[in-house]
């Protein structure tokens, strides 16, 4: 009873201090939390190294070495040394030869190449006679900053390529005509390029947020004790939770895609039908996906971060942001992984070159790879049991 | 496709199991056998291994090591036709919150495969009272109501097993007992029910118990075979006790002292050493002292008390 006075004192000290003693009881209450949590942990490392590394070393906006096709009408020597110019420009890389025009559109048109130079038949004779022969250099130019640079300066470059060989007329006055053709998008507005893109990136970041939180969410609220003590395999789980979500990415891309046509007059030159398909599958890949991730993560804040690290690169690598040809091989090789990378292609072909499926065998082919290979994970990974 | 080996009426007829996590060992070579259309009561301290123990039971959990069969169907290699036939009530509240109380049946009605779920989950809501109630969101019922909601819906797919992990936590005397009247109904239509609890009136409610404390089974069979295995003298000590805990506490042959209301019971197992020790206090006026038998909560204790010495 004597000890009320002293607690009374040392309660009055307290209080003055009372407001840094609670914040640091909360200050190192939180430190602890954040050490335990390896994947806040992690993305605290991660999140600036990959910006980083992506943006210094992957990243490039005047690219170089575009993949292009050639179609050789003739084989002569004035034709090779305008290829080899071409080439040494920094430029082009011809990656294909071709022998038709069909060949030459769908190389484009599946975006397999970014340029297709076509060396017309007689070029040479016509070049000895002053006929000033027309070579046409087409691009895709539906993303305007991957082709304007080498389109821009195309002219001047081959000239100068050009006056260590034997042809050289006088440096204003090339002996051919380069007839430089920006296909789908020849105003070079960006927003043919971006819209579409944008359709992509939406459902991607929509789409792994509904389905990566719905394992975890059973599991914090120990409704999963419960689903698991019944009669449900993993795999018919995974498609309940995700079958309903593919209607709603259906809707959300219903909604992009109309808002870019009335708004922002983005043409759809292609089929609707195969517009919705191939929609439905990158839809599908990325539930599948973001399901993954909700059965690695430990909670809802885990599969938020897994998804946010997800999200960056495919921003970043997939060809929405930077023009893909431009990235080095490594960097490509990792956007090839990704869904977004497939289906940038997909849906800029379709919207804005009129693709048909014949030019985008590969990029299905690969998004349904990854959709699989993802439940595949999925389902080996969801816990039947609670051990 | 019932598993025939639900012979001699013998529903769980498990040996030596043994679970462990991250190197502490949970169960510890638990072997139990529950018969058809009984109610078995699963009694120990938080932490016991209960919970562990009936997971085992419904395939949630791989046991390490022990085996055995729970409907006649083995733990490890049928887990999904054990799944089938068991109903599990959780611990926690596992029903959807944000779905109705009709939605839950009927999703529980579904992943069976009953043929008629809507009208499997009506006649449900009907048998549990909750009519005029199907509407209403599982989260936003009563404690007692969500806990109504969970029996009927582990009792929905006509299981022949039930587990119930506590099923009465935290719930009103009321609710608890029409629990009970509820469970006992549905053991005389012949379903067998495994039930874990703290309570030690629910206890006396089952046809058999089993007393299980830092995963091992220490006692079981029925409520008078335990009580009279335990070989407890007890004596209820009513007047003045004013203090009387305190002095008593820790004289040899004095195992457990605890206050009852206005009464002490003073137990051990050593009758000789436990008179001796209490034989000043007897005569003392003012105090009224009874031979009595211990109660299922003495045993218990007295039970808890050991093992404690025993495997901690």
């Amino acid at each position: 009873m004597s000890m009320i006075g002293t607690t009374g004192e040392r309660r009055e000290i307290r209080d003055r201090f009372g407001f840094w003693r609670r914040s640091w009881a909360m200050v190192t209450k939180e430190f602890i939390q954040l050490r335990r949590d390896r994947v806040s942990f992690a993305m605290i490392v991660m999140i600036p190294v990959m910006q980083l590394l992506l943006f210094g070393y992957a990243i490039n906006t005047t690219p170089h070495h575009l993949p292009s096709a050639v179609l050789l009408q003739e084989d002569s020597d004035l034709a090779r040394s305008v290829l080899k110019a071409l080439e040494n420009t920094a430029y082009f890389r011809f990656t294909r030869e071709v022998h038709d025009v069909d060949e030459f559109d769908n190389l484009l048109k599946s975006g397999k190449v970014l340029f297709g130079v076509e060396i017309p038949r007689g070029f040479e004779r016509a070049v000895r006679r002053g006929d000033k022969p027309a070579l046409l250099v087409a691009a895709d130019a539906t993303d305007p900053i991957a082709a304007s640079s080498a389109l821009g300066s195309l002219g001047m470059l081959v000239q100068t390529a050009l006056q260590h060989d034997l042809y050289i007329g006088d440096p204003p006055n090339l002996p051919f005509e380069i007839r430089a053709h920006a296909r789908y998008n020849p105003a070079a507005e960006s927003r043919l390029n971006i819209v579409p893109g944008l359709v992509g990136t939406i459902l991607t970041m929509t789409m792994l947020i509904f389905t990566a939180l719905s394992v975890t969410r059973e599991i914090e609220r120990g409704t999963m004790e419960s689903l698991l003590s019944m009669p449900i395999k993993p795999v018919e789980v995974m498609l309940g939770k995700i079958i309903p979500y593919i209607l709603v990415g259906f809707v959300q891309a219903f909604l992009i895609i109309n808002i870019g046509v009335f708004l922002f007059g983005v043409p759809v030159l292609g089929s609707l039908f195969l517009l919705a398909a191939l929609s439905t599958l990158f839809i599908a890949a990325n539930l599948a996906i973001g399901y993954t991730f909700s059965t690695v993560a430990q909670n809802q804040l885990q599969a938020i971060q897994m998804s946010f690290m997800f999200f960056l690169p495919s921003i970043l690598l997939s060809g929405f942001m930077f023009p893909f040809a431009g990235m080095p091989v490594w960097a490509q090789y990792l956007g090839e992984g990704l869904p977004l990378t497939h289906y940038l292609r997909i849906v800029r072909a379709i919207m804005l070159k009129g693709a048909t499926m014949q030019n985008l065998g590969y990029d299905s082919l690969a998004l349904t790879a990854l959709m699989l290979f993802a439940m595949a994970i999925a389902v080996m990974r969801f816990r039947r049991t609670l051990d | 496709m019932n598993g025939t080996a639900t012979n001699n009426g013998i529903v769980i007829d498990v040996k030596g199991l043994t679970k462990s996590f991250g190197g502490r060992e949970v169960v510890h070579d638990l072997s139990m056998q529950v018969k058809r259309g009984s109610i078995y009561g699963f009694l120990g301290p938080n932490g016991s291994g209960k919970t562990t123990t009936i997971r085992i039971l419904c395939g949630l959990l791989t046991p390490d090591s022990g085996e055995g069969t729970c409907l006649g169907y083995d733990i490890r290699r049928d887990a999904e036709k054990i799944k089938r036939q068991v109903g599990y009530m959780t611990q926690r509240f596992s029903l959807y919150q944000d779905l109705s109380v009709r939605e839950n049946l009927e999703f529980v009605a579904r992943l069976y495969g009953m043929p008629d779920a809507r009208g499997a989950a009506r006649e449900m809501i009907e048998r549990l009272g909750l009519s005029g109630r199907e509407e209403q969101l599982a989260g936003e019922l009563s404690g007692g109501w969500k806990q109504r909601l969970a029996l009927g819906a582990c009792t929905l797919p006509n299981p022949q097993l039930l587990l119930l992990d506590e099923p009465t936590a935290g719930v009103d005397p009321k609710a608890r007992r029409d629990f009970w009247n509820e469970i006992h109904a549905l053991a005389a239509e012949g379903l067998t029910v495994l039930v874990s609890t703290h309570y030690m009136d629910e206890a006396e409610r089952c046809h058999e118990i089993a007393y299980i404390a830092y995963g091992h089974l220490l006692a079981h069979g029925t409520v008078e075979q335990v009580i009279a295995k335990s070989a407890l003298t007890t004596y209820t000590v009513t007047g003045d006790l004013n203090g009387l805990a305190a002095e008593l506490a820790g004289k040899p042959g004095v195992d457990m002292v605890a206050p009852f209301g206005t009464s002490l019971h003073v137990s051990g197992r050593d009758v000789a050493a436990l008179e001796a020790s209490i034989a000043p206090w007897r005569a003392k006026a003012g105090l009224h002292w009874q031979a009595s038998h211990p109660s299922l909560e003495d045993v218990f204790i007295e039970l808890m008390n050991r093992s404690k010495d025993n495997f901690q």
